[in-house]
């Protein structure tokens, strides 16, 4: 094989062979050759690059040098300049600004990519673009060098533990899949990620898919399955288009279908779609899903490695989990789990939403505080407010408050202080959030997504948000509380999947940690937030109202009365609390308590 | 009835040809299912009858999973689905308010279509665009950082 000291890779997409990507190319070859460097620099022709303003462009390797709005006149000073001299021309190079992507920002400084490190990197429609990053290298040595044993083995020194939520070490699930007996296994990729505020798999399959595939190939070697699925929410429609597109390259590569990279290892993958149901996410209700079934989970054990999709022995990771697998191969188990704490190694993608200044997909080790999260990591509370409750977990995890700030994050930390990892949705609350509201809120979400299989789930959720509700409205009782801890109690105990076991969570964790703020809509019939609805008032001050009756005219209910330049008055019995006086008074003059 | 004949041969063509593309396999029913209800909007009886006729698998079971999952639709709905995401960091972000917005302007209430046949309102899981909630979502355009006084003009662009 010939080996050149630089490649230079011309953007021949429509867009810039219309402006003229051919003419570059071929003046391009033509002054390499006149400079006599044509044995020592490549010309390529690669897909889209940039943006379509940048056209005509090239991209050079292995600086990775971006250089833009070429014409035919430039490129003799172009290649004098860097390929002769070796000096890049600024001139050229692509804005140095990115346009800001509002959902993965430059990291800051507590921030460590290796999940995301090609995300908004490499165009995830242009395979080679995933191989100049070293992409399908692991592959490479894993076919090569390696027996599944010893794959195995790899994962498990690193302590990888499985992304999904659960934890669990990935080696050992790959141990107990390789060791199960059967001429047909099944790998699948759960990138059914329904957790609310949980994006951080839809980002990484439309911006790097091949990582997950990588992972994935390398998974099905160490197991020893012929097929895989990657199960991917109908919600997705770009990442499943870009991850088919994906695969149909990688296929035509040869790294997926019979004899990968020339050995004796056949692998291929399959995308299905799911059609709209959060409890799909479980693994063996997702696992019915693809089998052309109801999404209703069932009982474990026998756990997927053993009898899983149409009863034969599956694996079955998130997303994260298989992105993180190439890494591992190439820089080794020691390189990974140098990063993170005793239990957790690595890195943890989360999104970050909610009131918070800088939200968006974040990469932190493990080990991290939430407090460096929110305020270094995600830059504060939004308006200058103050922290109220970090939400984590999803819709089975909890809200912690203040005094949870200072924790490190991992996997048992969370779960000890009463909420749960997840996936990895994390939101920040800020003063203005009632926290009996938003117990509800997940109560409402948990009861809607119960599948209804388990009486437990089906109508204990019921119970719960009809309780709650009751709190909301300010007809709560001062039994509610206990009885909330007790049905939760029972919920948690008896349900038989984790979307049941999960749910009572944010009710439990808000009782916990909250507590005063039940008590003081039960008891005093007040929601300090002022969010309750049935609990607030609006009252105008009559020192500041001017009369100018513009609160009167815009209440729909006609409930305010006064003269014109004298203070008004609202009557409350017949508020609706719509809030709107209060929007449109320009004198600040209605108060609400 | 000449309308319901000619719904009826559009029907069972819309099945055989999903059922071409994807495969006559009983594990192929969710995608199928799907694509049927993409292509007529929502899935009437006659279409479930017909998917369980050609996979061959029982009445029951089709239907089942039709009315499972949220995507698949049994009852007809408006020209323009507007999708309102009920989740929490949309929650958080003043989607109450926004949502109250949506049935003030459309008159209706969610799961309901407007008298003109327009608009249905629904709500919908997360979208997985949190940075930009509140979210809603018009047919197949996402409009994020939403606030209740955008709605009426988003509206009027689609009536």
């Amino acid at each position: 094989m010939k080996y050149y000291r630089s490649h230079i890779l011309v953007s021949v997409d429509p867009v810039c062979v219309e402006k003229g990507a051919y003419e570059i190319l071929d003046r391009l070859q033509d002054e390499l050759v006149g400079q006599g460097l044509i044995d020592e620099i490549q010309v390529l022709e690669t897909s889209r690059i940039g943006e379509n303003e940048d056209a005509p462009d090239i991209m050079v390797y292995p600086e990775g040098i971006h250089y833009v709005n070429l014409t035919l006149n430039d490129i003799p000073y172009l290649v004098t300049e860097h390929f002769l001299k070796g000096r890049v021309v600024p001139k050229f190079t692509a804005r140095a600004e990115k346009p800001v992507e509002a959902e993965l920002r430059a990291p800051t400084a507590k921030e460590v990519r290796n999940v995301l490190r090609n995300c908004g990197v490499i165009n995830p429609e242009n395979i080679e673009d995933y191989i100049a990053e070293n992409g399908y290298l692991a592959l490479g040595k894993v076919l090569s060098e390696m027996s599944p044993d010893d794959v195995i083995q790899e994962i498990l020194n690193s302590g990888l533990r499985g992304r999904g939520g659960a934890g669990f070490p990935t080696g050992k699930k790959w141990g107990f899949a390789r060791a199960s007996k059967n001429d047909v296994k099944f790998l699948i990729c759960n990138a059914d990620e329904g957790d609310p505020g949980a994006f951080m798999n839809r980002h990484v399959l439309e911006s790097d898919p091949h990582s997950v595939i990588e992972g994935m190939i390398i998974a099905a070697y160490a197991i020893g399955c012929k097929q895989g699925y990657i199960y991917c929410r109908a919600e997705y429609p770009i990442a499943i288009k870009t991850l088919n597109i994906a695969i149909g390259q990688a296929r035509n590569m040869g790294l997926l279908g019979n004899n990968i990279l020339g050995s004796d290892f056949s692998f291929d993958l399959e995308v299905r779609m799911g059609a709209g149901a959060f409890v799909c996410g479980e693994e063996t209700a997702l696992m019915a899903s693809i089998e052309g079934y109801r999404g209703e989970p069932r009982p474990r054990p026998p756990f997927p490695a053993n009898s899983g999709l149409w009863g034969k022995p599956t694996n079955i990771n998130n997303v994260e989990t298989y992105a993180n697998v190439p890494q591992i191969i190439l820089n080794g188990a020691a390189w990974f789990s140098s990063v993170g704490t005793e239990n957790c190694k690595g890195t943890k993608t989360f999104a970050l939403a909610g009131d918070v200044n800088n939200t968006g997909l974040i990469e932190v080790p493990f080990g991290i505080t939430l407090r460096e999260i929110v305020y270094d990591v995600g830059q504060g509370i939004k308006n200058g407010k103050k922290f109220k409750a970090i939400q984590t977990g999803g819709p089975a995890g909890g809200c912690l408050s203040e005094a949870s700030l200072d924790l490190a994050v991992d996997y048992e930390t969370l779960t000890k202080a009463g909420s749960i990892m997840g996936s990895g949705g994390m939101i920040v609350m800020d003063e203005e959030t009632c926290m009996v509201d938003i117990a509800r809120f997940f109560m409402e979400f948990t009861q809607d997504e119960s599948c209804g299989k388990c009486t437990p789930c089906r109508v204990g959720t019921k119970q719960l948000l009809d309780i709650l509700k009751r709190i909301c409205d300010g007809k709560g009782i001062p039994q509610d509380l206990d009885m909330l801890e007790l049905l939760s109690v029972e919920i948690k105990e008896t349900s038989l999947c984790g979307l049941g076991q999960g749910a009572p969570n944010p009710v439990l964790t808000n009782l916990r940690n909250f507590r005063q703020e039940f008590e003081t809509h039960i008891y005093d019939k007040k929601c300090p937030a002022k969010v309750c609805k049935a609990l607030i008032r609006y009252t105008i001050l009559p020192d500041i109202c001017t009369g100018c009756t513009v609160c009167a005219r815009n209440c729909p209910v006609l409930c305010i009365s006064g003269e014109r330049r004298q203070p008004h008055v609202i009557d409350s019995d017949l508020c609706i609390r719509c809030g709107i006086c209060a929007q449109v008074c320009n004198f600040n003059a209605i108060e609400v308590s | 009835m000449t309308v319901k004949t000619i719904d009826q041969a559009l029907i069972l063509e819309t099945v055989q040809e999903a059922v071409e593309c994807i495969g006559n396999s009983r594990s192929e029913l969710i995608p199928i299912l799907s694509q049927v209800n993409d292509k007529l909007g929502y899935l009437p009886e006659e279409a479930l009858e017909e998917v369980s006729k050609q996979l061959n698998v029982p009445k029951s079971r089709v239907f089942s999973v039709a009315t499972f999952y949220n995507m698949l639709i049994t009852k007809p709905r408006g020209k323009h689905i507007v999708q309102f995401c009920e989740s929490a960091p949309c929650h958080v972000a003043g989607g109450r308010d926004v949502w109250k917005a949506l049935q003030e302007s459309l008159g209706i209430k969610s799961g309901e279509t407007t008298l003109d046949g327009n608009f249905s309102l629904v709500t919908t899981s997360c979208l997985g665009v949190c940075g930009v909630g509140p979210v809603i979502i018009i047919d197949d355009e996402i409009f994020g950082n939403l606030e209740p006084n955008k709605i009426p003009e988003i509206l009027d662009r689609y009536r």
